[in-house]
């Protein structure tokens, strides 16, 4: 049988008519956290780039980095490669097939969101020269 | 239930012919990051704000320079997989499909072999 509506039709799952959940939350944003490093990884290959040139253009690169726009969007990665980094660690056991209870998957999510911080934190006092 | 058999599952590897090779190459890239990712902020973090002559020194030493360079190989193949997988996901369309992903295999590329390029630069005193 014809199909004339191919291609127009409504795509499932109907992601805007739940609730959000805790475990939808951590997983659109580990993809928000990659996208987003691709970004501030740009900026960063930018100024190894400037580096490896000379003293002038480093300092052009440099001063764009410790910039309050540049410091945002590096403190704001920081946060972002702490997220990706403990979250891709728990694909990793997922991926043994461990850990996917909706229990456990749900603990494991808040372990994840609390460790990004604590390693925010950690890198910021690193970054400060505290540590 | 399965329709095929398991020997017609091994030989055909899936409709994209490569089996599991993709999935594994992605797990592989995303273990040997933990370390990578360690080892590659810190010396980054205490750069940041430095002088010049500070950081060429930083990365002109061998480990660092070789820890970086890992760094910039894997993450060039890591980024690349995971925004593919984005774009096949929210990019429709064959011709805005395939732009895309020949767009994504550039960048990534450029990334990775910027990163080296200049790493290598520094580090064999260019």
């Amino acid at each position: 049988m014809a199909d004339v509506n191919r291609g127009n039709r409504p795509l499932s799952p109907h992601l805007s008519v739940y609730r959000p959940l805790w475990t939808m939350v951590l997983s659109i944003t580990h993809r928000i956290t990659g996208v987003g490093m691709a970004l501030s990884l740009t900026m960063i290959t930018w100024w190894f780039l400037a580096l490896a040139v000379n003293e002038t253009y480093f300092d052009v690169a440099n001063a764009v980095m410790t910039s309050v726009v540049g410091g945002f969007i590096l403190i704001v990665s920081l946060w972002g490669l702490s997220f990706h980094f403990c979250n891709g660690i728990r694909h990793l056991f997922w991926d043994t097939g461990t850990g996917l209870e909706l229990e456990t998957a749900y603990k494991s999510g808040l372990a994840v969101m609390a460790g990004s911080v604590v390693l925010t934190v950690i890198g910021v006092l690193v970054v400060r020269g505290v540590i | 239930m399965r329709y095929q058999t398991d020997r017609q599952r091994v030989e055909g590897l899936g409709s994209a012919k490569d089996g599991t090779t993709e999935w594994w190459k992605q797990r592989l890239g995303a273990v040997a990051l933990v370390p990578l990712v360690i080892l590659f902020i810190f010396p980054l973090m205490r750069s940041i704000g430095a002088d010049f002559d500070t950081v060429r020194a930083t990365y002109a030493h061998p480990v660092n320079a070789l820890v970086a360079i890992l760094f910039f190989i894997t993450i060039m193949s890591h980024l690349r997989q995971g925004l593919q997988e984005v774009i096949v996901d929210y990019v429709h369309g064959k011709a805005l499909l395939t732009i895309a992903l020949l767009a994504n295999t550039m960048f990534t590329g450029m990334i990775g072999v910027t990163g080296v390029f200049s790493i290598a630069k520094i580090a064999l005193g260019g």
